[in-house]
Parts: C-alpha cells; structure tokens; sequence
C-alpha cells in the first residue's frame, strides 16, 4: 500500500468526514447471509433488555401507537415491565389509549407514568382520570397535533416501543405478515412511523420474526434500534374486525343518504375528488349512496384518505377510487389491500395531518364526514367527554380532516335517547365552528352562516337547510335541557387544537 | 287527494321509535297498540302514543293508531285516551261487519262529544283479518262515512284459511276483494305488511304486485322498506307526460267553459282527469326529500 501523507493534502483541515490514511479492513465476514441474520443482527433476549439497552431513565418520555386499538398488549407489557425496573415518573406519549389500557391505573398510581399525552381515553382509566387521578392533566393532541410536536421536537420521545406484526431481525416491521396469511394484521403503521423516526431508540415488538428483508416495509430499519420476539402482540380479535360492515340501522341510513345528497348538490362532488369517510355507522355508509352517485355520473376519485375501511378498498378495486392514503386500517380487507394493491400507500401521522406540513393530505382534501358526540349552536364539535363530563372518546384526526377539507361535514343523530346531539355549548371544544361547514341530523341540515355558497348550492338542489338554532329548539322540545354537568376546579385534561394551542380544559367532574 | 303510499308501523310501547317515526318519509305513520305490544305494556303503550300525538310535532304525515279490537277489552280504554289525542285515523282491527265500524264508530261519537272535538273528526279505516272479513268486504267498506280505507291484514287471513304467506296467491281473492269493495265506496285499498325484511327482492316483488292491481299503498315494518316503496309508485316519464297533457286539456276545457275534455281529438273522462292529477302527484312526492321541518 501506498504511504499517503495526508498533512499534504491542501486545505484537508476544511475537509470533513475524512478519517486520516486507509489502514485495511477487519476480517471479511464469510457466513452465508442466512446465518449472518441469526449471529448478528438487532434482535435482544426480551423487552428487559431492550429496556435497559435503551438507556431509559426516570423522567424520560416514552411512545406507543395504537394501531392494535382494543387488543393491544404492548402498552401493558412494557409498562409492567419498566414498573419492574423501579423506573419511574415517565410521559407516557401514545397516538392513543383505550379501554385495554385500564392496567395504567396501577402505574400511575405507583409513580411510573405521571404524565399521559394523548388523542383520547376510554374505560375504566379514563373514568379515573376524570375523578382525578392524575395530578399533571392529560394532554390531548389530534393526530396532526400530535406529528407536528414530534417533528418540531417539542414533545421528545426518548424510548419508542412499537408493536408490530411482522419484523426482521434488523428492525424492518410491518402491519402484516408476507409470510403467513393466518398471523396478527393491523395494516397501516401509520402512526408508528414518525415515532420509529424521531425517537431517540426505537424498539420493535413483534410475534413474527421473519427473513430479511421484511419489505416492501412500513418501519425501515433505519428508524429502529432493538427487535423483540414475544409470543403474542395482542388480541387479534380486539385489533381489528374482519370487515366493517355497513349500518342496517334506517336512521343511520337515512343520514348517510342526506350526507352523500349534500355532498352532491355541494360543487365537492366532480370527476377526481379527494374525500375521507370518519368512522362511525352514518359516516362509512354515505360512501354506499357516494358509490350509487358515482357510477350514475361516472365520477373516479382521485384519492381516498383516512383510516380505511373494506368498503373504500371495494371502491379502489371496481375502479372508482384511484388511490388510498392510509395511515390507520380500520378492517382486515383494508389490512389484506395494504399488502397486495399497488395503489393502497401507506402513510406516516405527519403526512396525514401535520399543521406544519404544507403538502398534509388533509389539505388535498375536497370532503371529509365525521361523526360527534356534540355539536353547539357555534358549530364547535365535542367528539371527547360524554353528557356526564366523563371522558370517554378521542379527538384522532378530527379537527385536522375539518379544517383541512374544503367541505368538513358533521353527521350525527339529533338525539341519542335522552341524550340531545344539538346544544347550546359543547362540553368539550375538539373541533372549532369556524372549520365545521355542514350539519347532517336526522331531522334536518344545518350549513355554516360562514358558507353561504354552500347553502345556496343545497337548496338550489332542493335540499332543504335549517339553521342550527332551529336544531336545537327542535332538540330541546324534544329531550327538554339537561341540567348542566357539575365539574370541580381541577382540571384533568387539556383538549388542543392541531396547531397545539388549548382550545379547552377539561375538569374534574364532581359526584358530590 | 291524500297520498297513502307507505304506512309505517311503530310500536305503540317504543319510545325512541315513536319519537322519530316522521324522519323515514312514509306518507302515513301508524302507532300501533294492538299486535306489536304485549300485554302488560298496553296501558304504557297508550299513556306514550297519546302523550307524543299532544306533545310531538309529526309535521304533514298522516297520523293513525291502531287500537285493540273493542271485544278485547282493550279497544274502549285505547279509544277514550287516543281519540282525545286527535289523530287523524282510527284503525280498527280485525272488521269482520259493518257491525264492528259501527259499534266503534259509535264510541269514538261519544268520546268527541265529550272531548269538544267535532263529531266526524276523527276518521277511521278497518283492517280486514279474516275469511268472513273478506266475504264483508263490501259492507265493510260502505258502512261509515268517516272511512278512509280499508287493509288486508294477511298474517291472521292466512292463519283462518289454514295456509301460510308465499308467493301472494294465497292472498289474490282476498286483495281482489278488498280492492273493488274499496273501490266501488270510494275509499283507499291498503296492502298488508312484508315482514321478512331483509329479503328486498320479495318486497319489492310484492309491492309491484300490489302496485300493478291498483292498491294506493302498503304498510311497512321497517323504515328500510320505505323507499323502494316509493320507487314502485314512482310513475314512468312516459304516464307522466301524458297526464301532465290530460291535465292541461282539462285546463283548457274549464278556461273554455266546457264541460267536454279532449285530448288528441279523443274525449277525455273524468276519472282519467283525476288519474292524471293523482299521477303528477306521484310524481312530485316521489321528488320530495324525507327531511322536513317539524
């Protein structure tokens, strides 16, 4: 070898990422591939080591997707193993939490986790909350709220646990399984994805190891720094249905076809829209009466975003929607499209609905329809607390598919029992008015006063509008007023907006 | 004339459904006391369909209730709550005779004079349930003034002629019959329930059935079944244009002062005016949205 002076090399000290003379390679590895992925790789013995190897302290923030919804065993495994560590008063940053989750009760009492952020509680932990469990209030972040606080750094994950169906032994994970048809699916991590790429060390759990490479992948392995083998992620049957079905309920039906009417005469409704369905009965069935209209006018969509149900991929597949963004599948046909239809694009929480993100597919959205809990004489939509102040829902990518779509549609019963959907002021504030267009009830519409194109446009359909108030009144006959929650002074939650502004508190209610 | 396409059945003892019963777009709702509520909930079925006839707006449906049949025991407790309540129909069930109109024609006289409600109000229309109803199909149908109509009533009419409900045979005389006594008093045919909802095509078969004999409409169990209902008495563009055409020729006829309608240089009957009319009317219905304000 040649004897390189490197001191001789004009300017070399402005030279960067020069490491000084070549001074030979180490022993060329000579094992077969198939056994190199067995001896080295980032596979470790088990969550406990993934733990320490992590480098988790007291103090630091730890993440969580959601895409295993009710069936989810990740949170609750690796809580209780960190609790066993003697680590204590962590953040605890999920996408979002669930009834599953009721075992955070003991953690939090017992000092592991002292601060939860969140896109929503339900259950027995999010009764606690409401009681007052936790002495630093929950915060409750949208989807795209909760991407831009990632990307900005602002909320800083430390440690990243990720369940996943399927991973190879370098890190690269993905919602299904390549190869096995009968294993655990989720479909889209979506979610999971920001978190693998901003975390500090990102660890993969999975019940599938499989052959590298584990690809087309949703976490590549760059983002991930530890796999873990478990037995079993979750509960299959709590992660996802088999196929969403559509509502055989007639009043949902009957919403569901007023939705798509307005969607219709509202000038959203052209050859190449972009739209996203919500998920809740009324909603996913306008997508029944929008596929009669679109075969009628044959009218394509461009593209279908969203959490994906089977009734978009059915969609997709007869020709009439041209791609999918997925970042959450709400089904198993949407999970077995994911895998195997070149068109289904599975997408991360920030390209979804980042504020900060310019190009966020909600922005590219012509309609969006949502469901709510509430909606008051302002428009504000309360899909958070329920009629008694309790926390028992989640924000998800709400008020960022509203204020992003040209036409955010609300659809919701005018009454649940006794329960009035139309009030005078919402519980809790998710999404604001002013990115609210169109109320769909049973018993009328009500559009915006800040669209009055809209309005026109229906009525020139022969669509017939009401106002808001008169919802309201009609409600209010009906049910009568309930009498107003009683809530203490502490607050126990705090409801942002996706620019993460606090948009709303939420206290503690009072049983007294 | 009054649209009597779909007639939503609602139980009677069913809070949420007798609330919303007018968001479905039937022409008709019909609260139902008798067969759909068990026993020991008809006093609280009667105490709710009266309070959400007083206190509930149902905009412009038509607003019946059906009672128990009065040799029950029931039927008189059910008129004394639910003729004060003002619907627009009584429908009696189980007709048999003239008798049965009249015997309850009578208690319902009586319940208005005392309510302060003008007699005559309240109209009525008779369920014919049975081989004997079917046979007095005529004196039925002639019996009282304050009849709007008369139903088959098929689950019990099968069950007396010892058959069950199939392909709308076994129902043929009995619709027959129905239709020319309802017919030849002037009054609305009504058709009988589907009641195995999920089967669409059998619906929809048996509403054009009964579409195509000349029935003004149908009851319906389930809200789903409403609107392709609707479809079925939608008229084509073709009859369409055509009484539109009738309509204008008599149009012109009156503005003429004569009395000789023509058409085409065809003369033009009455019923064939009144045809038109109720046509166009079809038609116009067919347009409307369910959503109105209440």
């Amino acid at each position: 070898m040649q004897d390189i002076d490197i001191k001789s090399i004009p300017r070399v000290e402005e030279i960067t990422a020069l490491h000084g003379a070549f001074a030979g390679t180490p022993v060329k590895d000579a094992e077969t591939f198939n056994e190199r992925m067995h001896s080295k790789n980032r596979v470790v013995a088990s969550i406990e080591e993934a733990i320490r190897l992590s480098g988790l302290r007291d103090g630091m923030t730890v993440s969580f997707h959601h895409h295993f919804r009710n069936g989810d065993f990740i949170v609750n495994m690796v809580l209780d193993e960190i609790a066993r560590l003697g680590i204590k008063n962590l953040t605890l940053a999920a996408s979002s939490l669930t009834d599953i989750h009721e075992p955070l009760i003991g953690h939090i009492k017992n000092g592991v986790v002292t601060h939860i952020e969140t896109s929503g509680l339900r259950g027995k932990l999010a009764e606690a909350i409401s009681r007052g469990l936790m002495d630093f209030p929950v915060v409750f972040r949208s989807h795209g709220g909760r991407a831009a606080a990632i990307e900005s750094g602002e909320v800083h994950i430390d440690v990243a646990f990720l369940g996943a169906p399927s991973c190879d032994p370098y890190g690269n994970a993905n919602g299904y399984n390549r190869d096995e048809e009968n294993s655990t699916s989720c479909g889209s991590l979506g979610y999971a994805k920001l978190d693998a790429l901003m975390a500090d060390k990102t660890v993969v759990i999975t019940d599938h190891l499989v052959r590298f490479p584990n690809a087309p992948f949703g976490i590549p392995e760059s983002n991930v720094d530890y796999v873990v083998k478990v037995d079993c992620i979750g509960d299959p049957k709590g992660i996802m249905s088999g196929a969403t079905r559509y509502t055989k309920n007639p009043k949902e039906l009957l919403i569901a076809k007023t939705t798509a009417d307005v969607i219709e005469a509202s000038g959203y409704f052209y050859d190449g829209f972009s739209m996203q369905m919500g998920s809740g009965g009324a909603s996913l069935a306008t997508a029944r009466f929008l596929r009669e209209k679109m075969i009628a006018s044959n009218y394509r969509a461009r593209f279908a975003l969203g959490g994906i149900t089977g009734q978009i991929v059915e969609m997709h597949e007869e020709g009439l929607i041209d791609k999918i963004l997925d970042v959450q599948s709400f089904d198993l046909i949407a999970a077995n499209s994911l895998k195997n239809n070149r068109f289904h694009q599975q997408i991360d929480a920030s390209y979804y609905a980042s504020y900060r993100n310019r190009g966020a597919a909600v922005n590219q959205l012509d309609f969006v329809v949502l469901s709510a809990l509430e909606i008051d004489t302002d428009f504000n939509v309360n899909v958070l607390t329920g009629s008694d102040g309790v926390i028992r829902g989640a924000i998800g990518g709400h008020p960022d598919t509203a204020a992003g779509a040209s036409l955010a549609v609300v659809v919701a019963p005018l009454t649940r029992g006794r329960i009035p959907s139309i009030v005078r002021r919402v519980n809790t504030i998710v999404t604001p008015g002013s990115v609210v267009d169109v109320v769909v009830t049973d018993q009328g519409v009500a559009v915006n006063p800040a669209r009055p194109d809209v309005k026109e446009k229906l009525e020139a359909a022969g669509i017939p509008v009401t106002s808001i108030e008169k919802l309201r009144e009609r409600c209010e006959r009906i049910v009568g007023i309930p009498e107003p929650i009683k809530y203490k002074d502490r607050i126990v939650g705090i409801s942002m907006y996706r620019d993460n502004t606090v948009i709303d508190l939420i206290r503690q209610i009072d049983e007294g | 004339m009054k649209l009597r396409r779909s007639m939503l059945f609602v139980p009677g003892n069913n809070p949420g459904m007798v609330r919303d019963a007018h968001i479905y777009g039937s022409d008709s709702i019909m609260f139902d006391l008798e067969d759909s509520v068990s026993i020991n909930e008809k006093d609280s079925a009667r105490f709710l369909v009266y309070s959400a006839l007083t206190k509930l707006s149902y905009g412009s449906k038509e607003l019946v209730v059906r009672i128990n049949d009065l040799g029950s025991g029931l039927g008189i407790h059910d008129l004394e709550a639910v003729v004060r309540a003002q619907p627009d129909v009584i429908r009696l069930p189980k007709t048999e005779s003239a008798k049965d109109v009249l015997e309850c024609e009578a208690e319902i006289e009586r319940i208005e004079r005392a309510a302060g409600i003008p007699v005559g109000k309240t109209r009525m229309m008779a369920a014919i349930e049975s081989a004997l109803g079917v046979l007095n199909a005529k004196e039925i149908a002639f019996s009282s003034k304050r009849l709007i109509g008369i139903a088959l009533g098929a689950e019990d009419y099968v069950t007396d002629l010892k058959t069950t409900r199939s392909d709308g045979t076994e129902l043929f005389f009995a619709r027959c019959m129905i239709l020319n006594a309802a017919r030849a008093a002037g009054i609305d045919a009504l058709d009988t329930v589907y009641s195995d909802v999920n089967n669409e095509e059998g619906f929809l078969a048996e509403a054009e059935l009964i579409h195509k004999l000349g029935f003004n409409g149908k009851s319906v169990i389930n809200p789903r079944q409403i609107p392709p209902l609707h479809r079925v008495f939608t008229p084509r563009q073709k009859d369409l244009e055509k009484a539109r055409a009738v309509i204008e020729a008599s149009e012109e006829a009156e503005r003429r002062g004569s009395g000789v309608v023509a058409l085409n240089g065809k003369m033009i009957d009455k019923p064939v005016v009144a045809r038109a009319h109720y046509l166009v009317q079809l038609a116009a219905a067919a347009n409307r949205t369910p959503i109105e304000e209440v």
